[in-house]
């Protein structure tokens, strides 16, 4: 970097929407200059040497959610961006020895669920149509800057006609399951549908994903339809697979950043923004050094943005106060092993197929609702809900020939541990994480040759993430749409002239999208004053 | 129900009428005899001690202290020295106005606040993230207010010791001293536009205090003061009362009924060259677009309203005390605005009020109309729009030393 040089935007933050929210503007012709405090890019959504020959995503390593929007306007594919097709969607082994795969197949899977019930084979194809069609609402307005409730203005308004129509043409009675569906609970909603409690699991699982809330809690239903505004995946959350692993999806990001030109530098922590006269001019570097630029857009969460790099002393009391009330409550974990060999789970089918899609720990929702029982309280989950992906299985390079690499997500593990600390309670967690697996997979404890942990502590202290929130803020319905990050405050800029936010705690939230990134941008670029 | 102040014993003892009011929760005599033009004079002849203790009151201390009260304040922090007392209001992140009160600075990072109103949450929430501690001393500290030509006198009596002689106490400055091996302070400061100043007590030796002013006074023409007639006092020193001349940003039902400091008689005490306060930024707007209401003085015209009750073979009638009710002011047949207090002055023989009026339509020097009900028919006095301070003795800030 010349110091010289003029920026028009300072990117603070390289995770995959920091990556996106550059692409876009430097495509838009401002002048980009991009800082990441770690070595790698990617943020959450990267990838990492976790032990000598073995390359681990550090959290969400499916696309499936990932905007083709944003694939189509940055041109990924040409920039290497490849995807592959997997036979399987989840696997969920019981304790009882049996297992369900649900297949990508409808066909496929809807035999395996008539194993457990022909009643609800019958319903699942009819499952699959209503849940497309909500979900296709929420990603509707997932893509659009949310309004401006107080002061309306045409021109913002005009993009939310457009989902207005798509929810029209829901017809009255999908409409009116939609409205439902919102606040309901998942466990409700899919009680509605099935009966069988290995069914209702392998597809309400999702519906806490980096939350602090219970398949009987209000708006898990609302994330069940979030994590399916993607890809179709049997019903389970949105999943697609880049060839490469999740890494490729980020390299490709940042060969299109490259080529619009945006700068970036790794290693480089930004220790603060710099205000003058209530605006944003520039940032301070850890080391010291200042960089001006006379927009500048922050892709780390809202409050360790505000209160982190501005402080609040700098904000006025309404906006403090609605960031200091943001609830984050991480309460995800995520081990990593490497396997000298492929587990062999109890009921599972020949070969390896079953586990090209997520193995699910999760016997039932009352299983996932115990397991939230502990967080709740401050425990980690006696009987914890697991759900593993085998990136070495996707592309043999991830891993030393013959061994693999299993990404192991732990939910409910909670930030606010009551009577213990973080730097004392991972090993145990490691211990009952391998052990439960154990139990479903004899002989799983010898396959492996390291771990890694990850709490939320450790991605607050890694990744800056506040309470190791993977979501930027839980995903609540009072946290969505006009509510995120705060109300009043949802379109992306802050009430600090020249800083804007771009990071998962923005509308739509949290997971690969790239919406945060592409919505931040397009918000960037109509205000007037940038 | 109201609870008894620190000097409750005293006060109680020496209300004739028990006549009381609520302020902010606590016990507060309205008048102490029958009548309250003894006291209303005794103010301006000699001297009157009234019990402030329902002033809500805070410590700033801390590293950040002076930060964060210039962060409160619409004046500028910067410029009150240690030792010297500042009268602001603080605005909301809109630049209306929450409420007034004084500032003490006892040190660097070393200040009292007093308010009108529970200000503890604000205060906190102004000052997340600066080092500064902010305590509520409303229940922890006495404080009367000795007002009146004669207070110096009485206070030089029974101060054994002040750093700074009370004759060169400067007008809006404090001093630490002693009554009775009591520790105080004592602020030059008061809600009557008179000579007078404020003590400030622990709880604890509150009632010792109480006696060794009221007996000295006595001497001098002290008399107890109660709230009636403080407010006649206030409206003709031309000072404000929350909840009555403007409404508290955070008590409004509607936005049009905040108003912004320009807009009540306190663009002198904003100073927008200082460090940033919540609300500067739509205060500097406001300033460069102009102010849509301004706080003024109406002088009604005795001779018109005589001639009104003349029409119906009257003598003029008005209140014997401040009327808190608002009523509509006329410019030419429309209605420009309102008359918040009203009172007759009966030292200054004058019919005054307090008003807030719209620029565009009304300036100073302009007649305009207030109306008046005269046997039960709506009328409308003239009036003058003149400032606010009818009443400004140079006693008030003369320093003798
Ligand atoms: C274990 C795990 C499992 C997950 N599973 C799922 C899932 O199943 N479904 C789902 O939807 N989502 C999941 N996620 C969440 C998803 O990965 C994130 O929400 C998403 O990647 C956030 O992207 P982002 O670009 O907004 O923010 P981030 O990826 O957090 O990017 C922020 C970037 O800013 C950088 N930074 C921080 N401080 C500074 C500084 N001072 N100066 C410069 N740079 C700085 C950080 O290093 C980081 O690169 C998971 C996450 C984890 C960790």
């Amino acid at each position: 970097m010349s110091p010289s040089t003029h920026y028009d935007v300072i990117l603070i933050g390289g995770g995959h929407n920091g990556l996106v929210a550059a692409a876009y503007l430097a495509k838009a012709g401002r002048k980009v200059l991009l800082l990441e405090a770690r070595s790698h890019l990617g943020g959450l959504a990267g990838t990492e040497e976790l032990f000598p020959g073995f390359h681990a995503p550090v959290g969400h390593a499916d696309a499936g959610l990932f905007s083709p929007q944003v694939i189509k306007d940055l041109r990924l594919e040409s920039h290497g961006l490849a995807f592959h097709d997997v036979p399987a969607a989840v696997f969920a082994p019981q304790p009882d020895g049996r297992a369900l795969t649900l297949w990508r197949d409808p066909a496929r899977a809807k035999a395996e669920i008539a194993r457990f019930s022909a009643r609800d084979a019958e319903r699942y194809p009819e499952y699959l149509r209503v849940t497309a069609r909500l979900a296709a609402v929420l990603a509707a307005t997932a893509a659009e800057i949310p309004p401006n409730i107080i002061s309306p203005s045409l021109n913002d308004l005009f993009p939310w006609a457009r989902v207005a129509l798509k929810a029209r043409r829901l017809g009255r009675a999908d409409m009116m399951d939609f409205l439902r569906l919102l606040p309901m609970t998942a466990q409700e909603w899919l009680n509605e549908w099935f009966e069988s409690p290995v069914v209702q699991a392998a597809l309400g699982a999702h519906s806490v994903t980096g939350s602090m809330l219970g398949p009987q809690s209000s708006g898990s239903a609302y994330m069940l339809l979030y994590q399916q505004m993607g890809v179709p995946n049997a019903g389970y959350r949105s999943a697609r697979f880049a060839r490469g692993g999740v890494g490729a999806v980020i390299a490709a990001l940042t060969r299109a950043a490259e080529s619009h030109g945006v700068e970036i530098l790794t290693d480089t922590p930004v220790a603060r923004v710099l205000l003058e006269n209530g605006r944003a001019v520039g940032v301070e570097l850890a080391d010291g050094d200042l960089l001006r630029a006379p927009v500048i857009v922050s892709n780390l969460d809202p409050r360790r943005t505000l209160f982190g790099l501005v402080g609040p002393q700098q904000l006025n009391p309404r906006l403090m106060r609605r960031v200091r009330n943001i609830r984050f409550k991480g309460s995800t974990s995520r081990l990593t092993l490497a396997l000298s060999g492929l587990p062999k789970f109890k009921g599972a089918p020949d070969g390896h197929d079953h586990l090209t899609g997520y193995t699910l720990i999760c016997p039932s929702l009352d299983y996932l609702e115990k397991a939230y029982d502990d967080a709740k309280y401050g425990r980690i989950s006696a009987n914890p809900a697991l759900e593993l992906h085998f990136p070495s299985l996707h592309d043999a390079a991830l891993a030393p020939a013959g061994q693999h690499l299993v990404s192991i997500t732990i939910q409910f593990t909670p930030y606010d541990l009551k009577g213990a600390s973080w730097a004392k309670e991972g090993k145990r967690l490691t211990d009952l994480v391998i052990k439960t697996l154990d139990a479903y997979a004899p002989g799983f404890k010898s396959l492996v040759k390291h771990n890694h942990l990850r709490t939320p502590a450790s991605l607050e202290s890694d990744f800056a993430a506040t309470e190791g929130g993977i979501m930027h803020g839980q995903m609540a319905l009072d946290q969505w749409l006009i509510g995120r990050p705060v109300a009043g405050f949802a379109r992306y800029a802050t009430e600090i002239p020249g800083l804007f936010l771009c990071g998962a705690g923005t509308h739509p939230g949290g997971g690969l999208t790239g919406l945060p990134g592409r919505n931040a941008a397009r918000a960037i670029l109509k205000n007037r004053r940038s | 129900m109201p609870i008894p102040t620190p000097f409750h014993s005293r006060t109680a003892a020496l209300s004739v009428s028990h006549e009381w009011r609520d302020w902010s929760g606590y016990l507060s005599v309205a008048r102490y005899a029958a009548t309250h033009d003894a006291e209303y004079y005794a103010v301006r002849s000699g001297a009157g001690l009234l019990d402030v203790s329902p002033l809500f009151k805070y410590e700033i201390t801390g590293p950040d202290a002076a930060r964060l009260v210039d962060r409160i304040m619409t004046r500028d922090i910067a410029k009150c020295a240690v030792g010297q007392v500042m009268y602001s209001p603080w605005c909301d992140e809109d630049g209306q106005t929450i409420d007034d009160g004084t500032i003490q600075r006892f040190g660097p990072q070393h200040f009292r606040i007093t308010a009108a109103d529970p200000s503890l949450r604000w205060f906190q929430d102004v000052g997340y993230g600066l080092n500064a501690q902010i305590r509520d001393l409303s229940a922890d500290l006495g404080a009367l207010a000795l007002q009146g030509p004669k207070s110096r006198e009485i206070l030089k009596q029974i101060v054994t010791q002040s750093d700074d002689s009370l004759d060169a106490l400067k007008y809006y400055y404090l001093t630490p001293a002693k009554i009775d091996r009591i520790p105080v302070t004592i602020t030059r400061t008061g809600y009557t536009g008179d000579l007078g100043y404020e003590i400030w007590v622990e709880r604890r030796y509150a009632e010792k205090v109480y006696d060794s002013l009221y007996d000295t006074g006595r001497k001098y023409g002290l008399m107890p003061l109660g709230l009636v007639a403080l407010d006649m006092l206030r409206i003709e020193a031309g000072l404000l009362l929350i909840d009555v001349d403007y409404i508290a940003a955070t008590k409004a039902d509607i936005e049009s009924q905040k108003s912004t400091p320009y807009e009540i008689g306190l663009s002198w005490a904003v100073d927008l060259d200082g460090a940033d306060f919540i609300g500067k930024p739509a205060l500097q707007r406001e300033l460069k677009h102009g102010s849509e209401w301004f706080f003024c003085g109406l002088e009604i015209d005795w001779p018109h309203l005589e001639s009104l009750f003349a029409t119906h073979n009257l003598p003029p009638k008005v209140l014997g005390m401040a009327s808190r009710a608002a009523v509509p002011v006329y410019k030419d047949g429309y209605q420009v605005g309102q008359a918040t207090s009203i009172t007759f002055s009966p030292l200054l023989k004058k019919y005054i009020a307090l008003a807030t009026l719209k620029t565009q339509y009304a300036a100073f020097g302009d007649d305009v109309h207030l109306e008046t009900t005269v046997e039960f028919s709506r009328q409308q006095a003239r009036a003058c729009v003149v400032k606010s301070s009818f009443f400004n003795p140079k006693r008030k800030r003369e320093v003798l030393a």
